[in-house]
């Protein structure tokens, strides 16, 4: 939304005046200090000295250029004829144009110099309204009024004032400001000024409006208010120059008279209207309704626009849609050339439906964007006699009366107000009367009550937003000014710090960067197919409404990420390198409700391979204090099937270790081998996933007494078939070693001569030691046959010979 | 055949042993030495062993002189036995020495990214002003996103938030987290007042990547709900975790804004080391709607909430022009920080 400084002032009489409000930067402070958050301040109508009135003498075509003509132009009465060089067509000779004299800086900043445009002087620059300032026209030379002197300013001709535009980025609860006055009175709260609204008397003549129109409601619901006027003797034409320009600067084309009139009053009341031509409104009637199936409107831009049974639609007498109600008028009831007299619409629609419309058709205008925020329903007839005033100033004929339905508006709200309150939320010591003073300066009417802690707030017309005591506490806190509340530190009676589980991620990350590794963070989104390309969990959740296909699938793992991030280096020639992550992931829920959820560590370790892979797992366990976890062989999705391996602790498989899938590597364009570890975390919630490396039980935080006794070591070479998994072997010694067993290190293994084909010889160095006594040879050499016994009978191994 | 003079004899044997001792040119050397000399069959033993034929008076003063040589002569040969360690540890450390400058070794370390190193900045902080830390899912329903933050179905607000939904359940009913706000709800409805948490983490929004949008991003949101907590609190605590992350020099300032879930609500901005301002994030006072949403009664307890972009605080602080750096993962870019 934009305002500009004098418009603002027509209803803040001595805001020009005024230390602050008549200082437009700090106007715009102001504003921003009120919420009315201002982004710009732009100055208009300067830079425009040394354009004047000039007099066209005689057109004549360029010797050597078919795009430039000469123009002769006096620039005062009988003066020396000057030649100037001009890119336009559209003047002849005895009009009045616009002239930059030789020295003039223009508003852009360009300098008008003398110079020669194809071997002929050009001594100045004829204009358009856009290098003005003051209209988008740019197709030919601003035309003037024929009847302007030449050498007359153009700042004096034009009646172009010099003002200050600012641009408000407005938040939705403010409806208000959508309009002038709407910011106007918020100002002159702010800065103790009056607010007012200057009274219009019109005379009104012709027929009443009455016999000449009706207007009827058939859904009090959708609609809360319709009124009409009448006007006659309308001609369309150009509207005057002080209104194009503002509606220019404000961001707004101006159309003709009519529009013009339509547009400035909704952007000066915040009141959308629209005119009818009366003539061609059949039964010069206006009704009201919901849509029907099937129905189908031409809209004024002429598009065949299908209609829903929530749409609002104005009916004429005939019960034919000619507009959306609130979004869009229709093409058949159009003012044009021959218009004389016009029926004029304002309404207060029901804001959602008006949204509903609005965004089902995808058609956003100035008039939908304030209706679905709530336009003053008490604003109406003050809009439509502004209207009027304007119509009437260009010799249109009021007629006398208003066309009035009613519907059903909201209730106006009445809110209790406590000082007690007020002073507790914000920390503040404002007096009941202090209260009382902010809320009445911008309209919301204070009554006392016999509590004097206690007032009692009408809620204005034109703050639908406000409808409970806090919304009247922000008011005194915005007019009170939030630099003015002071800054408190609070403080908790409970202790801060981190979770045990943040500070074992923080802990896990640590040590991954401290590994080689570098924490890489992708989106979570991938696109259809890299799930399966991948050969991770391929039941990934989609986004119902993506923006661009390949973020439509959210991650079930968090390979594919990391491998792409892969791909990516290595087209940059960044390759061996080792990336980590800890991420969310996701899967499609049971029966297709909420989705699966857990957190995940992934590393990829780029250029080395599955044992380098498990060794920084087996650390990684070590690191969280995890004791007994086995890695099995095993085929997993997404890794090399010969080098790959889940990793349990007791039966809980909390992660996947290896090698990935050369078939997937080469396919993101990474051709070395890629070790691979991941991880749930696992914890309390949900999303935590279920069981993971930091929800399963650790080795506790219990002291243990060490043992002072001699320890001893055995060591055993058991032969096994290629399928045991030596965890699975080292997971039997220790069961079968049970306490006396402190430790189960493999340290070689063989294959070869003197051991048979597919079989490979391990040897395990498992240390012993009892916590009370020094173990003798007999019981040593008992426990050596037990755990022979047990890796026999188990696995099938048996002893190196 | 008895010795008429051991006495010279055995200082004869002690001059020519210290000669010989110190004439071995090596350990080995010195060991037979050592074995010739102090040996059983060595001249001394035998003096030692034939005392009895000597005379009485004679005995005692030959016993005193043939155990000074024996200690003489050993002592000697510890001594030159050091001195041969000595020579054999320096040759070793000279056949042992490196050029520790022309190591072929791999320098890379791993980083944080920087998003991590900024959140876990801000942690810090607010852990040092007595917050705990929460979190929550990314998935959410729209009753946990929109609705238990005033925003019921239809609420106008939820335009200023692109929402990106799932295929799951009925149509627009469960979402990506458009804010870490969830958090703050499952905060509330799981926990008793006081509360003191910041929520940081992934949000989302369908926002077409550019230099300054993503459609995945991060955020930090804080949450306080004690007895008596004011808009001056909410302001005093913006301007201490900015003192705290940024230095004392820097200042905040409040102005007013709107969210559905705050009112009062404000933007926040801070000074830069430059003195301009920029902005920082949205905060408020909590809306009493959340509160009764929460199971909690307003009139009793009372709170505020702030938010801001892990991001956008990172650019700020390092720099950074374009935000989709923080997704491309070029470790160029993570290994820098």
């Amino acid at each position: 939304m934009k305002v500009t400084h004098t418009w603002l002032a027509e209803f803040v009489p001595g805001l020009l005046e005024h230390r602050v409000g008549g200082d437009a930067d700090a106007l715009g402070d102001v504003m921003s200090a009120l919420g009315l958050c201002c982004e710009e301040v732009v100055r208009v109508g300067e830079g425009l000295d040394g354009i004047i009135v000039a007099e066209v003498l005689g057109l004549s075509p360029h010797p050597d250029a078919d795009r430039i003509q000469l123009v002769q132009v006096a620039t005062e009465s009988g003066a020396e004829p000057l030649q100037i060089c001009c890119g336009a067509f559209n003047m002849s000779v005895g009009d009045k144009v616009p002239l930059a004299t030789l020295g003039t800086t223009m508003p852009d900043g360009m300098e008008i110099a003398r110079r020669k445009m194809r071997g002929e002087w050009s001594n100045g620059m004829l204009c358009s309204s856009r290098e003005l300032g003051i209209g988008e026209d740019h197709a030919g030379i601003f035309i003037l009024d024929s009847s302007l002197v030449p050498g007359t300013p153009i700042t004096d001709a034009l009646g172009i004032v010099a003002d200050a535009v600012f641009d408000l980025d407005l938040t939705p609860n403010r409806p208000d400001g959508l309009s002038v006055i709407g910011v106007a009175r918020d100002i002159a709260g702010k800065l103790s000024l009056p607010f007012e609204l200057p009274a219009i008397e019109l005379a009104e003549a012709g027929e009443p409006a009455g016999s000449l129109a009706t207007v009827a409601i058939g859904d009090p619901e959708f609609c809360g208010r319709f009124t009409a006027r009448v006007l006659s003797g309308i001609t369309i034409g150009t509207s005057p120059t002080w209104m194009q320009q503002r509606l220019t600067q404000c961001g707004m084309r101006p159309i003709n008279s009519v529009v013009d009139v339509s547009n400035y009053v909704m952007l000066e009341y915040g009141q959308p209207n629209h005119t009818y031509d009366l003539g061609k409104v059949a039964g010069r009637h206006l009704g009201v309704r919901r849509a029907r199936h099937g129905e189908q409107i031409v809209t004024l831009d002429g598009q065949t626009r299908p209609l829903d049974e929530r749409d609002g639609v104005i009916v004429d007498g005939t019960d034919e849609a000619i507009g959306i109600a609130g979004v869009m008028g229709g093409q058949s009831t159009e003012i044009s050339e021959t218009t004389d007299s016009v029926l004029l619409e304002l309404a207060w629609w029901d804001p959602s439906s008006i949204s509903f419309t609005s965004k089902r058709l995808g058609l956003r205008s100035e008039a939908s964007s304030r209706y679905e925020k709530g336009v003053d329903p008490e604003v109406g007839s003050r809009a439509a006699l502004r209207v009027a005033e304007l119509l009437v100033a260009q010799g249109a004929t009021l007629h006398p009366g208003a066309v009035v339905a009613e519907g059903n508006l909201p209730a106006p709200s009445i809110v209790t107000v406590r000082t007690a309150r007020v002073n507790a939320l914000l920390g503040s010591s404002l007096s009941t009367e202090d209260i009382r003073g902010y809320l009445g300066s911008i309209g919301f009417e204070c009554a006392p009550t016999d509590d004097s802690d206690i007032t009692t707030v009408s809620i204005p017309s034109w703050r639908p937003d406000s409808t409970a005591e806090i919304d009247v506490v922000e008011e005194v806190a915005r007019l009170h000014g939030y630099e003015l509340l002071g800054k408190t530190v609070p403080k908790s009676s409970k202790g801060g710090g981190l979770s045990q589980r943040q500070s074992d991620i923080r802990t896990l990350r640590r040590f991954l960067a401290d590994a080689g590794a570098s924490e890489a963070m992708p989106m979570s989104f991938l696109a259809p197919g890299d799930l399966e390309a991948c050969g991770v969990r391929a039941d990934g959740v989609v986004v119902a409404n993506p923006l661009v296909a390949e973020e439509s699938v959210l991650r079930t793992s968090l390979l594919p990420g990391l491998v792409k991030t892969l791909g990516y280096n290595a087209a940059h020639r960044l390759t061996s390198i080792s990336l980590f992550e800890v991420g969310h992931c996701f899967a499609q829920g049971p029966d297709g409700g909420l989705p699966l959820e857990w957190e995940e560590v992934a590393v990829v370790l780029g250029g080395r391979d599955a044992r380098d892979a498990v060794e920084l797992a087996h650390r990684v366990l070590a690191l969280l204090s995890i004791e007994g976890a086995t890695v099995r062989n095993r085929s997993v999705g997404g890794l090399h099937p010969g080098r790959s391996a889940v990793i349990c602790v007791g039966d809980i498989e909390v992660g996947v270790v290896g090698e990935i899938d050369p078939s997937v590597t080469e396919r993101y364009g990474v051709s070395e081998r890629v070790g691979y570890l991941s991880m749930v975390l696992g914890g309390d919630e949900a999303w935590h996933g279920e069981a993971g490396v930091l929800s399963i039980p650790r080795s506790g935080d219990v002291f243990r007494p060490i043992s002072r006794m001699p320890s001893s070591d055995i060591d055993l070479a058991l032969v096994t078939d290629d399928s045991v998994g030596a965890d699975e072997m080292a997971a039997t010694l220790r069961h079968a070693g049970g306490d006396l067993v402190t430790s189960v290190e493999l340290f070689d293994v063989y294959r070869g001569r003197g051991v048979t084909e597919g079989r490979r010889s391990l040897a395990f160095r498992l240390r012993v030691q009892a916590a009370d006594r020094t173990l003798t040879d007999v019981e040593l050499g008992s426990l050596r046959e037990s755990l022979i016994g047990a890796a026999a009978s188990a696995h099938g191994a048996e002893l190196r010979s | 055949m008895t010795d008429p003079d051991p006495l010279s004899t055995t200082a004869q044997i002690l001059a020519d042993g210290l000669v010989m001792i110190a004439a071995t040119e090596s350990a080995d050397a010195l060991r037979s030495v050592d074995s010739e000399l102090l040996g059983k069959t060595a001249p001394l033993s035998q003096l030692k062993a034939s005392m009895r034929d000597v005379a009485p008076e004679l005995r005692k003063v030959l016993g005193q002189a043939l155990n000074d040589a024996r200690s003489a002569v050993e002592s000697a040969i510890a001594e030159r036995t050091i001195q041969f360690e000595a020579a054999a540890r320096r040759e070793q450390l000279a056949a042992e020495q490196l050029d520790l400058s022309e190591m072929v070794i791999d320098r890379r370390i791993g980083h944080h990214h920087l998003i991590t190193q900024t959140r876990e900045r801000l942690e810090d902080a607010f852990v040092g002003l007595g917050f705990t830390v929460a979190e929550g899912p990314e998935v959410e329903t729209d009753w946990y996103n929109f609705e238990a933050l005033n925003m019921p179905a239809g609420h106008p607000a939820r335009s200023m938030w692109d929402t990106l939904y799932l295929e799951a359940g009925d149509p627009e009913t469960i979402l990506l987290r458009t804010h870490t706000s969830p958090v703050q709800i499952r905060t509330m409805m799981r926990e008793e007042p006081p509360i003191y948490v910041v929520a940081p983490g992934r949000s989302f929004r369908s926002d077409t990547a550019d230099a300054t949008h993503l459609p995945v991003f991060h955020q930090i949101e804080g949450l306080v709900i004690d007895k008596g907590i004011t808009f001056a609190d909410l302001a005093g605590t913006i301007e201490a975790f900015v003192k705290v992350l940024y230095g004392d020099d820097r200042t905040t300032r409040l102005r007013p804004s709107y969210f559905p879930f705050t009112e009062p609500s404000a933007e926040f901005d801070m000074t830069t080391a430059t003195g301009e301002w920029v902005e920082l994030g949205g905060c408020g006072m909590v809306n009493p709607n959340v509160l009764v949403a929460c199971g909690l009664d307003p009139e009793e307890w009372s709170g505020f909430a702030f938010g801001f972009g892990i991001e956008r605080m990172a650019m700020q602080r390092h720099g950074l022009d374009d935000i989709r750096e923080f997704v491309t993962n070029d470790i160029r870019f993570l290994s820098q920080f």
